[in-house]
């Protein structure tokens, strides 16, 4: 057994209400650069819809991911080694920007140059690839909200996945009544087909956190990850010719704050905790030879974190302790082994992601609702779960490569709790036989519930700092001058060669403890000798910022006679007229 | 004969410089731009003309490079130590190399008119790019202009010359005086090669020492440790972590 651990996420797709906040705010993040207009390493796609890129799920024809060859051995989809290198001079595979979309800005000068003239002067659309005027065809949800679905629709990958088990007539009249959002990012899987394609080995996954991420220093543009990705995750950023992708936010989780998706998520649909899992086993999982076996052998390869053998092999694999306390605490073992209620995408590409998805019940509901049935009871819920094929047929193409029994036992127990927790509302008597039902108990349906819909922000988030504290100080001692010590010679924060030069210390963590301490200490500490004016907030006073005053100067302020009032103390005296603080 | 001191401009110093631009920028550019350091592939922008242009280019320049390797590299006297005679290895040379050559400038053409069209690409071309198309077609062309001509106008056997002199430049054995004597081709051929090579180390050319040949035996999945390098910059002497190194 080889424990390792993994950051993962888990989305409840009943609560995403397709804001795109979570899209926006990552962009603003990560990719709102020259090169990366078209990246969105958080998406949100409508389904049924054809994704972003466009029928990305489609790997007859993009051929992402891995696939078992004719022995049964694991292997990409999209060919050999030798393959790769012999098609390293023009990827057959590779989306083009016109399956994305092409991005554009506005020519706004028009609008204030334009001469005076009968009608108002329109800021025409121009191509950020070309620079010419272009006409809009497409965007990263263009789809959005089903618009366009009569004709979009049909060439989605899923979709014709199901076409032989849905009769035509279903099919187009579940385009009117069934829709959901599916936001997207990395799948940080645990056995990245993005990873294994790379010819440079630039794409790395970290040992300690399982992120998936690529080193820019490395990477030389062969753009065979775009192919091996099946979830077409990973970029090509066309200005710097290096692939990017999805951080999982790591300079966040680091600290121990969720990523920018996440903490913005209006629907609190998100959880990130960590998981444990036996490294050795991946392979053998990922070899599964029943595509809609890969959910239960991927779950195998989990580790119970309250499992006295696990916790040792953990601690003898240098996990630290509180890690191994995060991992029994984190909601996304619970949601996926505990209330077995999380399912992974597209399972049948062999990655192992491991970003999984509470599938929606709401399609249901809103089918039960417009019946003019009870829409939260159990009984009707049931029912309805098992005679409306197409949604759980569909959610089965997406999360359990077609084998709609897991799914089904999701929507059960999601429809038992809201109708066990809907009796307690109402104050009646709860009904025990409902979570009984689907295989739970009251207490546990308590549980899930606290967990999915009060979903308080520390029991979403279980996110242990990473053990950079010590690294830090150490650095700190090591870097920073013997001399530096109040009114010594290095005063000043000088380094051995002026201002500013030595080490540098990462800023991200930097500048997220210094504030978290001052923000939370109960008196106004002295700024340290060395000063960083990206993260001053004029608290502690200025001193450090100048050099310090000539004599005379100090002479006037602690000269008796000119001050006959005792200074106020604390921090309203910080920022004094001298600007040198006490 | 005694060179001219021009001959040694020519065929000594030049080429040494060089060459040690070559080297010693390839180390500074590897050093202080490793984000550079890269193909700078515009397939996003444009694909059906690059499926053509890009392999008949690529395996044509290995190709003529491996060619090269042959002709320039290897004595005449190890070839014919081999039993291979010399109408044999002439015969090879010109037909490998004529196809080779032919591929390499076709695709070239192709990747040049896709450059100028096609509008993102032409874009995205820096001015050091042109410049080292510039060189690099001059390089090409007169490559497969001397292949044909010296066979056609007259017979030039550039391994007792070009060749001599080009492994010289290694050996410290210096010939100025073969190059003197080859035709003006073949001069111009090998001048705008070095200074091709000078160029080399600041254009997008560099993606040719990032080869990815040990793809073919590295592990699929790479795990990379977060501690190694905590924040920007690798762990200063005397504080490397526990358990790594030499620390047990």
């Amino acid at each position: 057994m080889r424990v390792m651990a993994q950051m993962a996420m888990v989305m409840n797709l009943d609560k995403c209400i397709g804001c795109h906040t979570c899209s926006v705010t990552c962009k603003q993040a990560w990719t709102n650069r020259t090169g990366t207009e078209y990246v969105w390493f958080n998406n949100v796609e409508t389904r049924p819809g054809q994704g972003y890129p466009r029928t990305y799920e489609d790997q007859e024809r993009w051929q992402g991911g891995w696939t078992l060859n004719r022995r049964g051995r694991l292997t990409l989809r999209s060919g050999s080694r030798l393959r790769k290198l012999f098609t390293i001079f023009s990827n057959p595979k590779m989306p083009a920007i016109d399956d994305y979309y092409e991005p554009w800005t506005y020519d706004y000068e028009t609008l204030t140059n334009a001469p005076l003239q009968e009608h108002t002067p329109v800021a025409r659309p121009k191509s950020l690839i070309s620079g010419d005027d272009m006409k809009i065809r497409w965007s990263a949800n263009w789809d959005d909200d089903l618009a366009g679905a009569p004709e979009l629709a049909p060439a989605d990958p899923v979709l014709t996945a199901i076409r032989d088990k849905v009769s035509e007539k279903v099919r187009l009249e579940f385009e009117k009544t069934f829709m959901f959002y599916l936001p997207r990012i990395c799948e940080h899987c645990l056995n990245p087909a993005c990873a294994a394609s790379c010819p440079s080995g630039a794409i790395y996954k970290r040992a300690e956190d399982g992120i998936v991420l690529v080193d820019q220093d490395r990477c030389r543009g062969w753009r065979m990850c775009v192919t091996g990705c099946p979830y077409k995750k990973v970029y090509f950023n066309h200005r710097t010719g290096k692939a990017e992708k999805c951080t999982f936010c790591f300079p966040r989780v680091e600290v121990g704050i969720p990523t920018v998706c996440s903490e913005t998520c209006v629907g609190r649909l998100r959880y990130i905790g960590l998981v444990l899992y036996d490294a050795d086993r991946v392979l053998a999982a990922a070899s599964t030879k029943d595509d809609t076996d890969l959910y239960r052998a991927q779950r195998e390869v989990f580790l119970d974190p309250h499992d006295p053998a696990v916790i040792g092999a953990a601690e003898r694999a240098g996990i630290p302790r509180d890690w191994i306390d995060a991992a029994q605490r984190s909601p996304v073992w619970a949601l996926i082994n505990k209330f077995e209620v999380a399912l992974p995408l597209h399972p049948e590409y062999r990655t192992m992601p491991m970003v999984w998805y509470i599938p929606p019940l709401s399609p249901v509901v809103d089918v039960v609702r417009e019946t003019g049935e009870d829409a939260e009871a159990a009984g009707n819920l049931f029912g309805a779960i098992d005679a409306l094929r197409i949604p759980v047929e569909y959610l089965a193409e997406l999360f359990t490569a077609g084998d709609p029994a897991p799914v089904n036992a999701v929507l059960r127990r999601l429809a038992a709790m809201r109708s066990y927790m809907r009796d307690i509302n109402l104050g009646r008597e709860p009904d025990d036989s409902v979570p009984a039902a689907v295989g739970m108990d009251g207490e546990t349906v308590h549980e899930m519930f606290r967990l999915l819909a009060i979903a308080k922000y520390d029991e979403r988030y279980v996110i242990p700092a990473a053990h950079a504290e010590q690294a830090h100080a150490l650095e700190e001692l090591a870097t920073e001058c013997s001399l530096d010590y109040e009114g010594g010679p290095g005063m000043g924060g000088s380094g051995p060669f002026g201002e500013s030069s030595g080490g540098v210390t990462p800023l991200a963590v930097e500048n997220f403890h210094l504030l978290k301490e001052r923000q939370t200490a109960d008196d106004v500490t002295p700024l340290r000798s060395r000063v960083n004016l990206l993260n001053w907030d004029a608290n502690g006073g200025t001193e450090g910022l100048f050099p310090a005053r000539p004599a005379e100067g100090a002479a006037d302020i602690d000269d008796p006679g000119a001050e006959a009032v005792p200074r106020p103390q604390g921090p309203t005296d910080a920022a004094g007229p001298t600007g040198a603080g006490r | 004969m005694t060179p001219r001191p021009i001959d040694i401009v020519l065929w000594v110093v030049i080429p040494y410089l060089c060459l040690a631009v070559f080297v010693l920028g390839h180390v500074w550019r590897y050093r202080y731009d490793k984000f550079g350091w890269t193909t700078r592939s515009s397939q996003m922008y444009e694909r059906r003309l690059l499926r053509w242009g890009s392999p008949l280019f690529h395996f044509g320049i290995l190709a003529v490079f491996f060619g090269h390797v042959m002709g320039l590299g290897v004595p005449k006297s190890w070839t014919e130590a081999v039993g291979m005679s010399e109408a044999l290895y002439h015969f090879l040379a010109v037909t490998v190399g004529a196809v080779a050559g032919v591929c390499t400038v076709v695709g070239l053409a192709i990747l040049i008119y896709r450059r100028r069209t096609v509008g993102p690409v032409f874009r995205a071309t820096t001015r050091m790019d042109k410049t080292m198309y510039v060189f690099l077609s001059a390089v090409i062309l007169l490559g497969l202009w001397n292949t044909v001509a010296s066979n056609i106008f007259g017979h030039y056997d550039y391994r007792d010359g070009v060749s001599v002199w080009f492994r010289g430049i290694f050996r410290f054995d210096l010939h100025p005086e073969l190059m003197t004597q080859a035709p003006l081709g073949f001069q111009i051929h090998a001048m705008l090669a070095m200074l091709l090579f000078a160029l080399w180390p600041f254009t997008r050319l560099v993606h040719v020492f990032s080869a990815p040949i040990g793809y073919l035996w590295r592990p699929y999945v790479v795990y990379r440790s977060r501690e190694s390098r905590i924040g920007s910059r690798a762990p200063q002497r005397g504080w490397e972590r526990v358990g790594s190194g030499d620390r047990p």
